[in-house]
């Protein structure tokens, strides 16, 4: 089956991102295709790449990004949120006027539209939130 | 990968699409980008309906008045909502009474039916718990913010 | 078909479990996963309300969350299913849609 994921909040402070990733890996393990994984709400902030957590425990960035990578997967952070949040790409960076710019490898900054597309093209979507 | 635009989308597939709220709007951003999902989605020529249930019936209290906690009142984007074809807003019943509210405490929300001569009429539907249950079973899509 | 329905929070902390055994209809799941599998517990405030829901729904809760939280098999009420996230993919799969009661 095509599936759509939807991650509303961000690593370490709430199980979601934890939850959804586990849930992704299982889902490519039974062979199912992911459609999408789709950040919102504070979910953006999966995708920032300046975290440096504990070594001792896991790194969800790269836990997504390497996943991504590993199965080609598409994951999307939504620009509106992200722009709330300060999680920025190269071009949203200088189309605002900001000195930097943090999205992760693997994550790619698009509109609500593409969360709207998984729910209609995707056979399920399952939501991770608070 | 390119943005694909709604227009690409098979045209043939109209799914049921219902965004769920249940939580009050300004304690939690919830509500508010919950309610941009919707906007955008009106693009995507779907059936899409909202729920309110929980303590997501707040979102539709009228008189909202946020000066003094200094966020932006967005109440008036619901009231836009029949532009957009959006217009099955579901109040659960139940929601409402557990909470002391009745239906004259929210939003007057209307559209204009142009299947009966663009008759003004109420995007706002109060369902009982049990009907709202069918209605979510109905669905191709749930939403959860 | 009928609904999967997820709680990921504990009832001790948040409706959203009562909301969710609310809105079920017969032939639904349920699946508990995250703080939600507190709610599955034996003799709990909620093991009875949750035991009249598995009379007509079927219940599982997330195997790996619980061991998480220093619980297993035994620790929850008679008629709740252990599943690992591959079941939990599979409810997904086999159920119309998945309600995510937050």
């Amino acid at each position: 089956m095509k599936l759509g994921i939807l991650v509303n909040e961000g690593p370490y402070t709430h199980q979601a991102s934890d939850s959804a990733y586990q849930f992704t890996k299982a889902a490519l393990q039974k062979g199912h295709e992911i459609f999408r994984v789709f950040f919102y709400n504070d979910g953006v902030n999966n995708g920032t790449r300046l975290t440096v957590p504990p070594q001792d425990d896991r790194n969800l960035q790269k836990a997504w990004s390497e996943l991504a990578e590993k199965h080609k997967l598409d994951l999307v952070v939504c620009i509106a949120a992200a722009q709330r949040r300060g999680i920025l790409d190269e071009g949203e960076a200088k189309r605002h006027g900001k000195n930097a710019d943090n999205i992760a490898p693997g994550f790619r900054i698009s509109g609500l539209g593409q969360l709207v597309e998984a729910g209609i093209v995707a056979d399920r979507l399952v939501t991770f939130g608070d | 990968m390119a943005d694909v635009k709604a227009a690409e989308i098979d045209s043939g597939v109209r799914k049921k699409l219902m965004f769920v709220n249940r939580k009050a709007p300004y304690g939690t951003i919830y509500a508010l980008e919950a309610l941009e999902v919707v906007l955008i989605s009106a693009a995507f020529e779907q059936d899409v309906s909202l729920a309110f249930l929980d303590d997501g019936v707040y979102q539709l209290m009228r008189g909202q008045n946020t000066a003094g906690i200094g966020m932006k009142n967005f109440s008036p984007t619901y009231r836009a909502l029949g532009d957009y074809d959006v217009t099955k807003l579901y109040v659960e019943k139940e929601s409402l009474e557990e909470r002391g509210l009745k239906s004259a405490d929210l939003m007057e929300i209307t559209y204009e039916d142009e299947d009966a001569n663009f008759a003004e009429k109420s995007s706002v539907r109060i369902v009982s718990r049990s009907e709202l249950t069918d209605i979510m079973a109905q669905q191709d899509v749930l939403l959860n913010f | 078909m009928s609904t999967l329905h997820t709680v990921n929070k504990s009832p001790f902390e948040r409706s959203a479990f009562i909301s969710a055994l609310n809105h079920l209809k017969p032939g639904d799941a349920v699946l508990m996963i995250e703080d939600g599998v507190v709610g599955a517990r034996k003799a709990s405030a909620f093991a009875d309300l949750l035991a009249m829901a598995a009379e007509s729904c079927s219940v599982y809760v997330l195997g790996p969350d619980l061991a998480a939280r220093g619980m297993g098999e035994n620790d929850v009420i008679e008629g709740a299913k252990l599943v690992d996230y591959g079941g939990f993919v599979d409810l997904v799969t086999t159920h119309r849609q998945t309600q995510a009661w937050l």
